[in-house]
């Protein structure tokens, strides 16, 4: 099977938010990129997964310029097979979508796996609008995934609980945390890394359907009230009249 | 010109999201001067009531049914009503299966599409959305450029509003197409209310040293009506189920109360609590870090702080 795992360059988990130009772009100085956590721990190593078991190859593919060749190295270290990156401004998700879905008209993958968000901007657009411009299935956040007879079983996760279903054809799912257990690259994997194949494509000329106009940073908490430890009728007393949540 | 609503009835109720998302829609519809029309797939008890937020009519298909959920054919059947009803604005639920369509329905309207938006549109400049980006360190203003819009409300955004009386319920001669998965089954907790959904939620982290103290936590649960939730670590240890976890990598929540004990407050879990109303946090250590975002701290072992806490709520729910 031939996977085509989307893979995008977010913000470390720990980076501290900031904004420049009156508020209207995300200020990167300072910041330590990595490969977006779902793309990496849960769809690219079940992608590796399924084809370490069952042959066939994976590709890794990311829209952005060349500063994202570093989290495209870090997916071939992981231990898929060659790398594309779109050369172009990932402006929005219907341009991130509409870019993938043409690479893929040229190349049909049997299966695409994307992450369920971007931890950045936390869209979950990607998914389902490349599935639409392919016209195929979309699954979201896929926890569980299992192959048998051309068939491919996935559980995603539903309010409350989980539901499973059965696809056949290609499809596309976005995978979310219980899909893989995280894998840490060896240094065989980077060293091989090197000399993997990174084809880089031009991007089509589009224009942005959404655009940000201003960012804003959440008001800081005016301090925390502190309640003895013995008095927790005073907690509730202050829940009740003060904060009037219960 | 209209603004559709799409309103989820799983197992033929419609919940108090769906209530959430038809009042954004009569809202939006207000503000962009034109009406608000509601769409039930499969059954649907009191659909009428849907008029009382402001629904103008309220469009069904499948109403004796229950059918299965398919991204891909829903997505095209609603995108057939909303061209029929000649709709600028399609506004969903950013639930599991509302943010499977939303980029679906965007793509054949040829829309701009917000999920998780956390506002009502402004008309003013331009049609503009707020919502929580940067795993809620941060809001977004976002302007869509496209005349169509599709938007998936984030829960809790605005709470329902009754404006009217009953509305009509219109049954539609459509269909859905031949589903393009197969569901096999479904595993639903029954009597609790979801995570993403809850009001009220009580969660705990390492603190509380094992899967066999989490007692007092459903207790004080229990006794407030709220979900339990976990930090990452308790989750990955298998002391709690998975979809317990809280944080920038688990569920991101916005309840109204979020009671934290034996959790640290570290970054990561904070990204997925921070658009809490209200934060309370009980910590052993005064130097935790979850007190500078907390808005009430209880300084003390939660093994002793939480069972009173939960004997002091049913004293107060007796009354
Ligand atoms: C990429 C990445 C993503 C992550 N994503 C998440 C995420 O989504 N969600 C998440 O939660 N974490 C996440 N983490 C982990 C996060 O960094 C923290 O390690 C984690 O949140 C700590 O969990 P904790 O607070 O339960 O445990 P600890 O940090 O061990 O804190 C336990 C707390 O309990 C207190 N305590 C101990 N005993 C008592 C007592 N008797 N009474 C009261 N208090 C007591 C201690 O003072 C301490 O503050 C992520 C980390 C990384 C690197
Ligand atoms: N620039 C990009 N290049 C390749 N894949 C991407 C890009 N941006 C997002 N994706 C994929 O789409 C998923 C969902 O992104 P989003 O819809 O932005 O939350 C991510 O987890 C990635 O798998």
């Amino acid at each position: 099977m031939n996977i085509l795992v989307c893979i995008s360059k977010t913000p470390d988990t720990t980076s501290k938010i900031s904004f420049k130009n009156n508020d209207t772009e995300f200020n990167a100085e300072g910041i330590t990129f990595i490969l977006n956590p779902y793309d990496e721990w849960y769809a690219l190593v079940r992608a590796l997964e399924l084809v370490e078991s069952g042959g066939g190859k994976v590709t890794v593919l990311n829209m952005g310029d060349a500063t994202n060749d570093m989290i495209i190295r870090k997916a071939l270290a992981l231990g898929a097979h060659e790398a594309v990156r779109i050369d172009g401004d990932p402006a929005d998700a219907f341009t991130v979508a509409d870019n993938i879905a043409a690479y893929c008209k040229t190349q049909m993958p049997d299966a695409i796996f994307l992450g369920k968000e971007t931890i950045d901007f936390n869209g979950s657009e990607v998914g389902p609008m490349l599935a639409e411009l392919l016209d195929i299935p979309f699954i979201s956040y896929v926890n569980h995934l299992e192959q048998s007879n051309g068939s491919t079983q996935l559980t995603r996760e539903i309010e409350g609980g989980t539901e499973t279903c059965e696809v056949a054809g290609p499809f596309v799912l976005s995978a979310a945390k219980g899909l893989a257990e995280q894998r840490i690259p060896n240094m065989k994997g980077i060293m091989m890394a090197k000399t993997k194949p990174l084809q880089v494509i031009p991007a089509l000329s589009g224009t942005a359907r959404v655009t940000a106009s201003r960012f804003t940073l959440p008001p800081a908490k005016s301090g925390v009230r502190l309640v003895s430890p013995d008095n927790m009728d005073e907690l509730v007393r202050l829940l009740h009249e003060e904060a009037k949540v219960i | 010109m209209s603004v559709l609503v799409y309103i989820e009835s799983p197992e033929g109720k419609i919940k108090k999201s769906g209530h959430e998302v038809a009042t954004y829609a009569a809202k939006t519809a207000q503000i962009l001067g034109t009406e608000a029309i509601g769409l039930l797939i499969g059954q649907a008890e009191n659909a009428a009531q849907l008029g009382e937020y402001g629904l103008g009519r309220i469009l069904q298909i499948h109403p004796s049914e229950n059918p299965d959920f398919d991204a891909k054919s829903w997505a095209k059947l609603i995108s057939e009503v909303a061209l029929a009803q000649n709709a600028s604005v399609v506004i969903l639920t950013h639930s599991a299966n509302g943010k499977s369509m939303a980029g679906r329905i965007a793509v054949r309207l040829e829309a701009g599409c917000i999920s998780g938006a956390s506002s009502l549109p402004d008309p003013g400049t331009s049609f503009a959305v707020s919502k929580s980006v940067f795993s809620g360190k941060a809001k977004v203003n976002y302007q869509i450029q496209t005349s169509t819009k599709v938007i998936s409300l984030m829960g809790n955004t605005l709470q329902p509003e009754k404006t009217g009386g009953p509305g009509t319920v219109e049954v539609l001669d459509k269909k859905l197409d031949t589903p393009s998965v197969k569901v096999v089954s479904r595993q639903t907790s029954t009597g609790i209310v979801p995570l993403p959904e809850a009001e009220l939620v009580v969660s705990a982290g390492r603190g509380l040293k094992g899967p066999e103290n989490w007692g007092i936590i459903e207790d004080l649960a229990q006794s407030l009506g709220a979900t339990t939730a976990c930090s990452r670590p308790v989750a990955d240890s298998g002391w709690r189920p998975h979809h317990e976890h809280v944080g920038q990598t688990g569920v991101a929540i916005r309840p109204n109360l979020y009671i934290a004990a034996g959790i640290s407050g570290a970054i990561q879990h904070l990204a997925g609590v921070n658009n809490s109303k209200v934060i309370v946090v009980i910590n052993k250590d005064p130097e935790a870090p979850f007190f500078k975002a907390a808005d009430f701290g209880v300084i003390g072992d939660a093994f002793e702080v939480v069972p009173r806490l939960t004997a002091a709520i049913r004293k107060f729910k007796q009354g």
